[in-house]
């Protein structure tokens, strides 16, 4: 069986094409347009289905509507792997395959985790996530006196070796710093935050 | 012409040093077909798919220079699968089993094992150049067996392969009695490298015009091995890092100053920048110089590095140095012809980067310019239409917008007009790299205008199949095309089948074609390979001619369907 595909252009299914953007408006047509077009999976499924997978792929897609520039697309920019891995080693392992893995402890706890600081977009989400991890709950966060309602207070070991409290320095500055993170427990926790 | 002897048509023939040349020569008449094929000893071939080795021996029973390229372009950026082909063992091993007396060797992504390296260094008595650019597959045991069984070996060269590092001793196998060395290129290499040795084998080459050093090759070493090698014409530093207090900075300092002879520069893989001022007295003579692997020298030090190099001709540079830096290279590098400014930071925001300003500043400065690779930010139409009216001799336009959809940010207009610029001004352009937001429109213009184009890339753009057809019907001389992520589909691909046989390959990804398209091609030309790279199982479960086609690469042969395609690449 033929595919639709090769009648598209005979059909002007541009005038009834789902739009992102407000009608009327050319060019933000053309860029949603285009920002649909990137993930490369027409809107009207046209070609033949095998089953469910192709359905969901085209749907989990589909939600990746992100803007280009945001969104790491396969082979872009066009520099050869060679380059792209000896250029900066240190930026090679984040911005590469694996993300930025850091291992974290929990006072207490009798095995360390590892999580992927590159999928969190700040704080608040990482804070959580240990939250969630270790089966704990951080305090309110404040500049003076650092995490306050209990007795955990997340830290991590910078660059030059020295253990500080997450969430004083903007979370950029904090992704490329971070070495390793430490939940502390108890007084040790209460000593780092507070004046008193 | 049949009262001509052989021979004089031989020695008119020798003459003609293009390949082109030499293929038309051939097609004339059956006479100098024979003359020709006996007297070629230098092959070019695009694609080790397009014929046999046993083929190439039997027509060229002369040969002694051999090029081959394997994988298709896009192997580059990984959109083609790790053992997807292009291996050089079945060559070697033909080559090996003839009476051919192969000297030189030189490959672009293949597949080189150190068996083959190891056949290749036994099997040639006369071997004397390899070069190796973007291959994979072999260790430095395959370069232990180059150095020790290659008596005659005068070229060595890595251009930016990934090699198994598996100790510095290869060096060590150069035999003493090896002295013939006139270019070694390791700087692609990541591991230890053997100093003592490197000295020595340094010491006993006095034709070594051409070194370029890796990583681990310190400024200590540097300084004694230029002391050897004073009429080095072309080197590359390993690292460049040192005390600019230093005993050992001061004699580089002095040595270099007896270098006249440089010309080309790179390397600086680690690089100390308060230790440059010693290579300024050189730079005033450097025609080249490539900076784009010095992530350690930024914006002032590039800066003033690049005001001491009034004769480029050529310049890679990273995009930390800015618009402004560029500018500095246009009032100064009034030479330049080639220009290719990479990203420093691929993925990040790019504060360092350039823009279409510093592109208009290079075009003023830099009338001779004529191949350009350019990563940026952003480009504007305005800014392409005067760097077209600039420069009207690009053979070479690479043009890459980080974002590759990106519209002119000043009108948010497509890049169609600014392109369609530079297809109109540079009438001798043969290679085109597009980006941006581009329509139809643009393709309608490389139709149109791009005469003399032989290499096409796209991606993300047009909207439609006659962007593709404007492509294939107007431009006569077009050899390669590459296409991904674009609204080509099955009626592009087949409107003008008999266009194929023109080109060398086709490479579509990510676009509207679908498997009836693909295999309704297959089966109408048969002298063309259509392959379809298929990664996911999906494909074999229901392979329904409806579904698109993930990655499809066509290319001419002779030889048929080749038959060390791996599971996932399928011949239609």
């Amino acid at each position: 069986m033929e595919s639709k595909v090769a009648y598209d252009n005979d059909l002007n299914l541009k005038a009834t094409e789902l739009r992102l953007g407000l009608p009327g408006t050319d060019d933000r047509e053309e860029q949603a347009l285009f920002s649909a077009r990137n993930n490369k999976r027409p809107l009207p499924d046209t070609s033949k289905e095998c089953g469910s997978k192709k359905n969901s792929d085209a749907q989990h897609v589909d939600n990746e509507t992100a803007p280009p520039a945001k969104a790491q697309i396969v082979g872009w920019p066009p520099i050869r792997s060679y380059r792209k891995n000896n250029l900066q080693p240190k930026k090679s392992d984040q911005a590469e395959a694996a993300g930025i893995y850091l291992k974290v402890s929990m006072d207490g706890a009798p095995y360390l985790r590892k999580i992927d600081l590159g999928i969190y977009k700040g704080y608040p989400e990482l804070l959580k996530a240990l939250e969630s991890m270790f089966k704990f709950t951080i305090g309110e966060y404040s500049e003076r006196e650092g995490y306050k309602g209990s007795e955990y207070a997340p830290t991590y070991e910078d660059k030059d070796g020295d253990w500080m409290l997450v969430g004083d320095v903007p979370w950029d500055m904090f992704m490329s710093s971070c070495k390793r993170l430490r939940i502390m427990k108890g007084s040790e926790a209460r000593g780092l935050g507070c004046g008193v | 012409m049949n009262y001509f002897p052989d021979e004089v048509l031989e020695h008119v023939f020798d003459f003609l040093t293009s390949h082109r040349d030499r293929n038309a020569v051939s097609l004339v008449c059956s006479l100098w077909y024979r003359v020709e094929r006996f007297s070629r000893q230098r092959v070019f071939i695009g694609n080790c798919y397009a014929i046999s080795p046993e083929k190439l021996i039997t027509r060229f029973p002369g040969l002694k220079s051999l090029t081959l390229k394997g994988k298709p372009h896009f192997a580059d950026f990984n959109l083609v699968p790790y053992d997807w082909g292009g291996y050089v063992q079945p060559w070697i091993e033909a080559l090996a089993k003839s009476r051919i007396g192969l000297e030189e060797l030189r490959l672009k992504r293949m597949v080189v094992s150190d068996d083959s390296l190891e056949l290749l260094s036994r099997s040639f008595a006369n071997f004397k150049t390899l070069v190796l650019v973007s291959c994979e597959g072999f260790t430095t045991d395959g370069l232990a067996a180059i150095a020790a069984n290659c008596r005659f070996l005068r070229e060595l060269d890595l251009q930016e392969n990934e090699i198994d590092d598996h100790s510095g001793h290869w060096l060590s196998c150069f035999p003493d009695s090896c002295t013939s060395l006139t270019s070694l290129n390791f700087a692609c290499l990541k591991g230890e490298i053997n100093l003592a040795s490197l000295e020595r084998l340094v010491a006993r080459s006095p034709n070594l015009r051409s070194l370029r050093l890796n990583r681990a090759v310190p400024l200590e070493t540097l300084q004694k091995i230029l002391m050897r090698a004073p009429l080095l014409v072309d080197l590359g530093t390993g690292s460049y890092v040192h005390d600019p207090d230093s005993e050992t900075y001061n004699k580089l300092k002095t040595t270099i100053l007896k270098c006249k002879s440089i010309r080309n520069l790179s390397g600086f893989l680690e690089v100390a920048p308060r230790c440059l001022p010693a290579i300024f007295p050189i730079c005033l003579n450097l025609t080249s110089l490539n900076l784009s692997y010095a992530a350690g020298i930024h914006g002032s030090e590039l800066i003033k590095l690049i005001r001491h190099c009034a004769k480029l001709q050529r310049l890679w540079i990273l995009d930390c140095i800015g618009d402004k830096g560029l500018e500095v290279v246009a009032s100064t590098c009034n030479e330049l012809q080639e220009l290719r400014v990479f990203p420093s930071d691929p993925f990040g925001v790019g504060h360092d980067a350039v823009t279409e300003n510093g592109l208009v500043a290079i075009s003023i400065g830099c009338p001779k310019l004529h191949s350009l690779l350019y990563f940026c930010q952003q480009m504007t139409n305005a800014a392409l239409i005067t760097v077209a009216r600039n420069c009207p001799n690009f053979i070479r336009f690479r043009l890459c917008i980080l974002d590759p959809t990106r519209p002119d940010p000043v009108t948010m207009k497509p890049l169609d007009d600014g392109f369609g610029a530079i297809v109109q001004s540079c009438k001798l352009l043969r290679r085109l790299s597009l980006s941006g937001l581009l329509t139809d429109q643009v393709f309608l213009y490389i139709g149109m205008y791009a005469e003399q184009l032989e290499m096409l890339s796209v991606a993300f753009a047009g909207d439609s199949d006659k962007g593709m057809l404007y492509v294939l019907n107007g431009c006569k001389k077009l050899r390669k095309l590459e296409i991904r992520d674009c609204p080509f589909g099955n009626m592009a691909l087949l409107s003008d089948v008999g266009k194929y046989e023109t080109m060398r390959s086709l490479w579509m990804s990510s676009c509207e074609v679908t498997l009836w398209g693909c295999k309704t091609l297959a089966k109408v030309m048969p002298r063309l390979n259509v392959e379809i790279i298929n990664e996911h199982d999906q494909m074999e479960i229901c392979a329904e001619d409806g579904q698109r086609v993930e990655k499809m690469y066509l290319y001419r042969t002779l030889v048929g369907p080749r038959k060390d395609a791996p599971e996932f690449v399928w011949n239609l």
